[in-house]
């Protein structure tokens, strides 16, 4: 398993906001994350990216625990992330945004820049290009990344995320204030880095495009897993349906 | 020719303070561009004055290495320091660190060695006008060449969000150190100049004011590039030398200036060709540095 997460558990002053989750996420597999609004999702996301420590359990990175890193070794280490509602470097560009996003693999280079030299071809900076291009920004690279409009800034985040060249990437809610076709090609663009070998773990409220884009689904509910299997399993199960439903409609 | 010698002579001491006050507002630069409010940087000079006028007195010290022994000792000071007030952001950090500010006044003010309140006298004038403007513009190249660099970009991105720049793989705290470090040697050094110029210093020289007075000439020169404390810092040191004719109003024009450039050209003065970026910057409300 690429990821996991061992009885993983943390609570807000009494409230199990994640209750001993386990989690096991496949080299390449697009794993789904539902779930009502509450139910933790995005708390577990920020345990397993470090934003928060756990209480308890763990957290596995290609069989080594990570529990205790801090988000930026995380990153080094190859997990990427975006964030429910958007957090770009909104004063800097769309293309300084990506940039950044390649801090961890970059080597520093503050004495190299006290000689300055003629410009060369600078393949960081192609990259970057690259990614923008991929999410179709290259026309905004020089625009403020707080100037884009609700989708773009949300696909950006996406380019800033790839950047630093994840092995798992962890999208939060990403579809979120996505029109159709927008949301369309993010599907798109999700099964393209699926087939290049990238993990994705998504969480969504948008059920459907879960179900159309993961192998692998779990649902959380009250910070426990209620179930967890292909999109079918999933759909076919009863907890489920009372979780989203309510208990007396299951009957 | 004779013009120009007589007029650097006049004013030599104006223009030694302009420097050294630009140094002093470059070392602000460094944390403020990160987005970190720290108003430590008159300690660390008065850390700097004393380091090198004591080490020149007592141990007969070379100028040079006693500058330099200033500028380590406060950085040496720094690091803890900063791994310690870091933990705290915005008007907390600035009130922490101008707390440790007071400290170092009140342990001058208390200690025999550093003259207590009557400070050290008789400091050799040993700072020539070309020492100041050689570390300026040592200093103000490096830190322009440090902005481009991928940790001047870290810096950039810590100021706009440090969740996110977390995200990216950035040792948030390491970078903000390191900022906080470089700006107390910086700020050290230049104390140790300016020891050298004045004669004679005590430790209500390196007060709230002189704090406070840092943080102006950076903040009225502009954040966006190191040509913006520089600015701020030869304005607002030259002013009232310019304004001596109207001597009892000098305060006055100075309050206005501050006042006129902080509501008209919130980003600073270098930022006057850049209004649009000003504006589109207020308009998407980012950090209002950049």
């Amino acid at each position: 398993m690429l990821l996991e997460t061992r009885q993983l558990s943390r609570t807000f002053g009494g409230v199990h906001a994640v209750d001993r989750v386990d989690l096991a996420v496949a080299a390449g597999q697009a794993f789904g994350l539902i779930g009502p609004n509450g139910a933790g999702k995005t708390t577990l996301i920020n345990l397993i990216s470090g934003h928060l420590r756990a209480d308890g359990g763990s957290v596995l990175l290609d069989g080594a625990t990570v529990t205790r890193l801090a988000p930026h070794e995380l990153t080094a280490r190859g997990i990427a992330r975006t964030f429910q509602g958007v957090r770009l470097f909104k004063g800097l560009t769309v293309f300084d945004n990506v940039l950044v996003g390649r801090h961890a693999r970059l080597r520093s280079d503050v004495v190299r820049r006290l000689v300055p030299r003629r410009s060369r071809a600078d393949p960081d900076r192609e990259r970057a290009m690259g990614l923008l291009e991929r999410v179709g920004l290259r026309r905004r690279a020089g625009a403020l990344a707080g100037e884009l409009a609700y989708g773009d800034q949300r696909r950006l985040e996406i380019a800033r995320a790839l950047a630093s060249e994840p092995r798992v990437l962890i999208l939060d809610e990403p579809a979120a204030g996505m029109n159709p076709s927008e949301s369309g090609r993010l599907r798109e663009l999700m099964r393209a880095l699926v087939a290049e070998g990238i993990t994705i773990v998504l969480i969504e409220h948008d059920v459907g495009l879960v179900m159309g884009t993961c192998e692998r689904v779990a649902v959380l509910n009250f910070g426990r897993k209620i179930a967890e299997g292909s999109p079918a399993e999933v759909r076919a199960s009863a907890a489920v349906r009372e979780a989203y439903l309510g208990a007396e409609d299951v009957a | 020719m004779d013009a120009i010698a007589d007029f650097l002579a006049t004013y030599s001491t104006t223009f030694a303070i302009v420097g050294i006050n630009a140094l002093l507002a470059l070392s602000v630069w460094l944390t403020l561009y990160a987005g970190q409010l720290t108003l430590g940087n008159a300690a660390f000079m008065a850390i700097g004055a004393y380091t090198s006028a004591l080490l020149g007195r007592h141990l007969g010290a070379p100028f040079p290495l006693a500058l330099a022994a200033g500028a380590v000792a406060a950085a040496a000071l720094a690091a803890p320091l900063g791994l310690t007030v870091f933990r705290l952001r915005g008007v907390y950090l600035a009130i922490a660190t101008l707390a440790f500010g007071e400290v170092v006044r009140v342990i001058l003010l208390a200690t025999p060695i550093t003259g207590r309140g009557q400070g050290l006298n008789g400091i050799p004038p040993k700072t020539e006008l070309w020492h100041i403007y050689l570390s300026l513009a040592v200093v103000a190249y490096v830190l322009w060449r440090v902005q481009g660099s991928i940790a001047g970009r870290a810096w950039a991105a810590i100021r706009e969000d440090e969740v996110a720049a977390a995200s990216q793989g950035i040792a948030v705290r390491r970078y903000k150190l390191a900022a906080f470090v470089l700006g107390a040697l910086l700020a050290a050094w230049a104390g140790g100049l300016s020891a050298h110029v004045t004669f004679s210093i005590d430790p209500n020289d390196f007060a709230f004011t002189k704090a406070v007075q840092i943080l102006v000439f950076a903040v009225v020169g502009g954040i966006p590039n190191v040509l913006g404390p520089v600015l701020g810092a030869t304005v607002f040191t030259a002013l009232p030398e310019l304004l001596r004719p109207f001597k009892d109003y000098r305060d006055i024009f100075q309050g206005a200036i501050l006042l006129a450039v902080i509501i008209y050209l919130p980003r600073g003065i270098v930022t006057l060709a850049e209004l649009r970026k000003t504006r589109r910057l207020a308009e998407i409300g980012a950090a209002d540095v950049a």
